[in-house]
């Protein structure tokens, strides 16, 4: 033993006299990613990075690094290593002065290859994923006829690196499981299973992979994953967490998969529908993605934090989703490893900062679509409208909701403002907090902007208002909230509503118009007064009685439509100013004013393009971006084979696990950008007809050995199922899957008392018919108390978007798949058909365990299965679930409750819960 | 053979990142647990956690019971007596008071509010405390009071969240997760965080303030209920016995073995586990629940009664499970939002009936713990997510129906007990109206890293990795309040 440490010892000196001889003469470059980089993230950024500069030295770029810093002399001097305060300060003989600071001084050969890079220049380099993936040659590999596709030359590569040899290919029967699940996330039948066995043709798995692409439960599986990222959810959240009408945004996103519609389109339209030429309702809907921003209904919370809120959050989820990128630590300083500056997020969130939504309870902008009935009657108003008032100009082109604001022109409505896409208000303000005019606001006055309205033949404006007192005031500018005065209104005390007239000076054309609403004393409830209408007279019109009454109608079927937040941004005049927020702190707003514009360490921004959300939708999806291509690729593969080329999903920085195939990930992220022109459906069948996709999921000792967490794809994915998924799988055993698509989200049985969010009238009222038995990405989601079951199995409340979700093994879990209604019904379904699979009891057994996990029992497990139905038969208290379809004899009952027992076993057997 | 094929399971349990469990004797059975509530030996989550040398210090609690009245109880009708403030009762707040300051509801110029409570001093330490709280004048002496608590928020959801979690925004994970992430559980039949919620309601901030947020979901509180199942799909269903669950579970168990075989794969080993684990959860948790064993004198103490769902209940049940080993008991009480703009919202009726609701069993709490010698190393902290306003609310500018005061995060009074924490003392002193502290003021963040520190984990030490930063509870402020200290 001592022998052998001593040897060891040697060794080690010889390894190292040799190094350092090595370097010495032969003055090797340094990689800056490779070798200075892990020990500046390790041993220097925590004090000398984005967030802590102490000494004034950061050493997170190149020209911080080279600044004077505090001593008034550059830590490095390029080329000069003796003249570097850097190396001096690691190799400092006096602990007090010796970096870093505090902790054990860097190793020889780390001093080394410091000195050595200073000598060379001191060069940095950007890390791997912010430079834009290079086309890599596919390998030759040893094992060339086992490669289906280039994925497999990559994987063996390192696989043989190692010494190891791919997994043999999977069994049919685990294969079509597998894929099935991972394609649309529900099992096959056994029917499907046995005929995939026998078909020995040579496309038989190339074709299985087209019918499953084509089904339409394509979409509903990877949905699910993309859920996550949107923070889909039914509720608003917060503490009232009431329901959010937004299931068409989940809708909108099956639909999409399903027509694979292409990846730089999906991102495009979720990210700026709505500033699309022309946007389509579905655009609209698409951009729903941003409108799952939590919103906090409670009694008195200040809007403008929560719009802030929102606005932080849609910023960080779009750098996670799209970018892989921990945006998020720049809010309250320049991030700690990786190259953006705090000012880069605030550029970057000018970009999200202009949408009109403010934490509205009522959560406008929204999309209003009526049923066919309100849409009819609308019609016909809208006609008598028209035939009343021989001036009334309607657009029959133009939806039906910009044709009720036609039909009430020149009267404007202010409680139905809220929604018309031309109107804006004074920030965070609806029409409603508008017209009423609190008292306590510091600035006492505040606008409504209409645009474009046409001036040139009004002569007068009439308001409809109340007044507690003398103190209130009416201004009308044009062009700008502080343009040109056009009208001028006192109001006088009026505790009963009336209308008011004033003269006004004709304009031509149409104007943007500003209404200000003046309070002529602060904080004195005698300012207290409200406007509820507009009248823009022509020509010495007057107000026609009949016409507001038939109006006001028209208004009441508007509020009778649907209602789907989406985004809508406000009027280039009217934006928002971005200030940087001192140490993240939203009430804390510093002087700097940011333009729109994405991070210095990532490629520029077209200037063709428009500095708004969809120029930068633009952006992220242009061939120059290094990372939008190479995350999405890195997305599929996890969600296939269980971890991600790179592990964390949603971090690519520095800070995040390197690429296990670097290679493999760039060749994947070109040939989905450029050969499949971002079809995801292309880049799944890609990945799934690789060798490596199909190998078998048994683990050898030598695997265990060498490639314990599978990161080498030594072996075909061993991965347990989503909470859908096991929910999904046990209603299609059971023979009860509910198929039907899309709609409003249902309620499947959960317990009693598990809802019980305050001052929130909401019940959970557990759903009749088929709808207890649909997917369960159709299930509400309810983000302060979601789905038990679901989030048992390692479901996100939908909070915040999450790129991953980390599975967990819990009693818990075992609790529900024992317990838990659905898979008791599940269960006593399942033994129904068992019994009716033959006589012999190895028949009935049988039949029930190929229907659940597909393939032939052993005679082991057969006989474990046929000993616990005679335990449960033999069983004096054997009443074994209440049993609703009674057979005719008592023997039958107690066979069928026997049988359930052993169904619910099946049900939750690891094989039942693994992907293999 | 057999020893190789051991050292490449143990081999592969310690390189997965999953949850394995932390021994393996040869039967595959007779596993001990360690998945659901694993300590930091594991080497899953040891390698988040800076440091190996854990408990950073010797601690001085091993477990806490924390009473949280949501709504946040008014400290000036309980424990901060201000007497200057019955004179100005009924007069108008002077501008200085509103300027620059932005309350939930309160509009214009509201009217100054005095005590709706009479105060006296008790105990050898003087505490003041009003007539709402008869019992538990008794027990001031083992109690700290923090008289100058303050906090950034005042809305319920967001200050709940930062009380509980660290932060005002949903996604972190709850004081209770953070602890038994990093101390684990003594007991393995019981969950090692148990939430239990009384007054009708969850609190505004829903379970985010038991979750695990963006730690494994196996550190969220477990939410313990009277009515209906103690823990969700314990039970198992009607007509299914002990024994047939049993034969089930060993059925499963053995297949899953057989599995095993083929597929080499450790996960297959924590399911195993976990079943049987959930076997004797089923067991042992409707055993701790069921109070109906605990003998008369101790329903007296508590004034409880058994199979209701009530804060006494809750109480005696908190006792129980920390007897037992469990590391983190939470209890909501829920109710507490004295506006005066209803009969149950205001300082004369629904504060009095909450009062009554809390009273004897926090008392009988403090109590029973003393005597069963389990006070010296349990923390009991009790108080709401901010406090009220010295001001009449006036919503929407008129006079409440009712005597109510707004929220306010400027001053409140919280106390904690036990655990090392001095008793019959009081910390921080608020101003004569209550309105702002004016010494030794203690922030969340302040009380979140001594409670750490009392179960000997250093705050600022104490980090969980994830998405490319380093988190903590206390973000990143907090400072041990060493005054409180015993």
């Amino acid at each position: 033993m001592i022998q052998k440490r001593l040897l060891l010892f040697a060794g080690i000196i010889v390894l190292l006299a040799g190094a350092v001889f090595y370097s010495r003469f032969t003055e090797k470059k340094v990689d800056f990613n490779a070798e200075i980089r892990p020990i500046l993230n390790q041993k220097c950024m925590r004090c000398h990075g984005g967030v802590k500069r102490n000494g004034g030295l950061s050493l997170l770029f190149r020209e911080e690094a080279l600044a004077e810093n505090e001593s008034g002399l550059p830590a490095i001097i390029p080329g000069k290593p003796g003249e570097s305060e850097l190396i001096s300060r690691i190799t400092h003989s006096d602990p007090e002065l010796r970096m870093p600071y505090e902790g054990e001084p860097l190793s020889e050969e780390e001093v080394e290859v410091f000195t050595r890079w200073i000598k060379q220049g001191a060069k940095w380099k950007p890390h791997w994923a912010y430079v834009a993936p290079q086309r890599p040659e596919v390998p030759d590999i040893e094992s060339a006829e086992w490669a289906y596709n280039p994925i497999d030359n990559f994987v063996a590569q390192s696989l043989e690196q190692k010494e190891l040899v791919p997994s043999p290919q999977a069994e049919k029967n685990q294969l079509i499981r597998r894929l099935s699940l991972d394609l649309i996330g529900l099992p096959p039948t056994w029917e499907q299973t046995e005929q995939f066995i026998q078909d020995t043709s040579a496309d038989a798995y190339e074709d299985l992979v087209d019918t499953l692409l084509a089904s339409p439960h394509f979409g509903e599986r990877w949905a699910a994953m993309w859920l996550d990222l949107a923070r889909y959810a039914d509720s608003k959240g917060y503490e009232k967490d009431p329901y959010r009408n937004i299931w068409r945004y989940r809708d909108w996103v099956i639909d999409v998969f399903n027509a694979d519609m292409p990846y730089d389109e999906f991102t495009a339209k979720q990210l700026a529908g709505d500033l699309l030429p022309n946007p389509s309702q579905e655009d609209l809907i698409a951009t729903g993605f941003h409108r799952n921003t939590m919103n906090n209904t409670e009694g008195g919370t200040e809007d403008e934090e929560y719009r802030v809120a929102a606005v932080i959050d849609r910023l960080n989820t779009t750098w996670t989703v799209w970018q892989g990128t921990t945006m998020e630590c720049a809010q309250c300083h320049s991030h700690p490893y990786d190259p953006f500056r705090q000012s880069d997020y605030y550029s970057s969130y000018d970009f999200f900062n202009q949408s009109k939504d403010e934490d509205l309870d009522a959560e406008y902008p929204v999309l209003e679509m009526l049923e066919p009935k309100e849409d009819s009657m609308v019609h016909e108003l809208i006609q008598e409208i028209q035939r009343m008032s021989g001036s009334t100009e309607v657009n029959p082109q133009s939806d039906r909701i910009s044709q009720i604001k036609q039909a009430l022109y020149p009267r404007i409505r202010i409680g139905d403002c809220d929604g018309w896409e031309d109107v804006e208000f004074y920030h965070q303000k609806t029409a409603q907090n508008w017209a009423r005019n609190p008292n306590n606001i510091p600035d006492k006055s505040y606008w409504i902007f209409f645009k474009d309205l046409d001036l040139s033949k009004v002569e007068e404006i009439s308001y409809r208002y109340k007044s507690k007192g003398d103190l209130g005031k009416i201004e009308v500018r044009l062009d700008s909230a502080k343009g040109p005065l056009y009208q001028e209104l006192d109001l006088p005390k009026s505790p009963q509503e009336r209308w008011l007239k004033g003269k006004v000076a004709p304009v031509s054309g149409k104007r943007d118009v500003y209404i200000w609403m003046v309070n002529k004393g602060v904080n004195d409830p005698e300012g207290r007064f409200e406007i509820m209408d507009l009248y823009l007279h022509t020509e010495g019109e007057e107000i026609d009685k009949a016409l507001v009454a038939l109006q006001d109608e028209l208004l009441n079927l508007r509020w009778k439509a649907q209602r789907f937040p989406i985004m809508r941004e406000r009027e280039p005049k009217n934006r928002r100013w971005t200030r940087e927020f001192i140490r993240g702190n939203w009430l804390a707003p510093a002087d700097t004013v940011y333009e729109p514009d994405v991070p210095g360490s990532l490629p520029e921004f077209d200037p063709e393009e428009s500095r708004n959300r969809k120029g930068f939708a633009a952006w992220v999806v242009d061939p120059s971006n290094p990372l939008t291509s190479r995350v999405m690729v890195n997305r599929i593969w996890e969600q296939i084979f269980g971890r991600g080329i790179v592990e964390t999903a949603e971090d690519f920085g520095t800070q995040g696990a390197k690429p296990s195939h670097p290679e493999l990930l760039d060749w994947l992220a070109l040939h989905f950008q450029e050969e499949q022109n971002w079809s995801v459906k292309g880049l799944v069948k890609t990945i799934v007809l690789s060798s490596t996709y199909r190998q078998q999921s048994q683990v050898n000792p030598e695997q265990l050995e060498k490639d314990p967490e599978n990161r080498l794809f030594s072996r075909g994915p061993r991965v347990r199922l989503t909470a859908e998924q096991i929910r999904d799988q046990a209603l299609v055993v059971s023979g009860v899957l509910s198929r039907k698509m899309y709609g409003p989200p249902v309620m499947p049985p959960q317990p009693d008392k598990v809802w019980q969010s305050v001052y929130n009238n909401e019940r959970w009222i557990p759903s009749e018919g088929e709808d207890r038995f649909r997917r369960g990405i159709y299930t509400y989601w309810k983000r302060t108390s979601p789905y038990p079951s679901m989030v048992s199995f390692d479901s996100p409340s939908r909070e915040f978007c999450v790129s991953r979700r980390i599975p967990t093994n819990t009693p818990l879990q075992a609790l529900v798949t024992l317990n838990d209604t659905v898979f008791v019904e599940a269960a006593k379904n399942l033994a129904e058909r068992m019994l009716g699979a033959g006589e012999e009891l190895d028949q009935q057994l049988t039949y029930g365990y190929q229907r659940a996990l597909l393939k032939m029992p052993t005679k082991r497990t057969l006989n474990t299965l046929g000993q616990l139905y005679h335990q449960t038969l033999a069983n004096s208290e054997n009443q074994a679930f209440p049993i609703q379809k009674v057979s005719n004899t008592e023997t039958g009952r107690e066979r069928l409750g026997a049988m359930t027992v052993v169904a619910s076993a099946l049900l939750n057997l690891d094989s039942f819960i693994m992907k293999e | 053979m057999k020893i190789i094929n051991e050292y490449i399971t143990r081999k592969a349990r310690y390189n997965s990142r999953r949850h394995f469990l932390k021994t393996c004797t040869t039967g595959m059975g007779a596993m001990a647990l360690g998945s659901l509530f694993p300590s930091l030996s594991s080497a899953a989550t040891g390698k988040h956690i800076a440091g190996n040398s854990f408990p950073h210090f010797p601690a001085k609690a091993k477990r806490i019971i924390y009473l949280h009245m949501a709504g946040s109880p008014s400290q000036l009708e309980l424990f901060d007596y201000k007497p200057e403030l019955a004179k100005l009762d009924g007069k108008d707040c002077p501008d200085s008071l509103l300027e620059g300051k932005t309350f939930a509801f309160i509009q214009g110029t509201p009217k100054m509010l005095g005590p709706q409570a009479r105060f006296q001093q008790y105990g050898d330490s003087g505490a003041w405390v009003s007539d709402r709280l008869p019992y538990f004048s008794n027990v001031v002496d083992d109690v700290c009071f923090l008289k100058a608590m303050h906090t950034e928020e005042f809305n319920h959801a967001p200050a709940q969240l930062l009380m509980q979690t660290g932060s005002p925004r949903l996604g972190r994970p709850s004081m209770g997760a953070w602890v038994t992430y990093g101390l684990g559980s003594e007991n393995d039949n019981l969950p090692g965080f148990v939430v239990l919620a009384s007054g009708g309601n969850t609190p505004s901030a829903g379970k985010s303030v038991w979750g695990s947020g963006f730690l494994p979901t196996v550190y969220q509180g477990v939410q313990c209920r009277s009515e209906g199942d103690p823990v969700l799909f314990l039970s198992n269903p009607e007509g299914v016995s002990r024994d047939i669950r049993k034969n089930t579970i060993d059925a499963i168990n053995e297949i899953n073995r057989e599995q095993y075989e083929t597929f080499h794969d450790p996960e297959i080993l924590t399911r195993i586990s976990q079943y049987e684990m959930a076997f004797r959860m089923q067991m042992s948790v409707p055993e701790i629940m069921d109070i109906g064993k605990e003998p008369a004198y101790i329903h007296e103490m508590y004034g409880t009664e058994p199979g209701v769902s009530s804060f006494a209940n809750n109480c005696l049940l908190a006792r129980r499970l920390v007897e037992s080993g469990v590391r983190f008991v939470q209890l909501f009480h829920w109710g507490w939002d004295s506006h005066g703009n209803g009969e149950l919202e205001s300082l004369h009726h629904g504060f009095v009936r909450k009062c009554k609701d809390v009273d004897q069993p926090m008392a009988a709490l403090l109590r029973d713990l003393k005597q069963r010698g389990l006070l010296e190393d349990t923390l009991v902290v009790w108080g709401g997510e901010f406090g009220r306003t010295p001001m009449w609310e006036n919503r929407g500018g008129y006079i409440a129906p009712f005597k109510g005061r707004d929220h306010h995060r400027d001053a409140f009074s919280m106390w904690v007990a036990g655990g090392g924490i001095k008793g019959g003392y009081t910390h921080g002193e608020t101003d004569e109206i209550g309105y702002y502290g004016i010494a030794d003021q203690v922030h969340a963040h302040d009380l979140q890293a001594t409670l750490l520190h009392q179960l000997g984990i250093d705050h600022e030490r104490f980090t969980y990795h994830y998405q490319g930063r380093d988190f903590r509870l206390t973000d990143v402020h907090g400072k041990v309040v060493k005054e409180i200290l015993s």
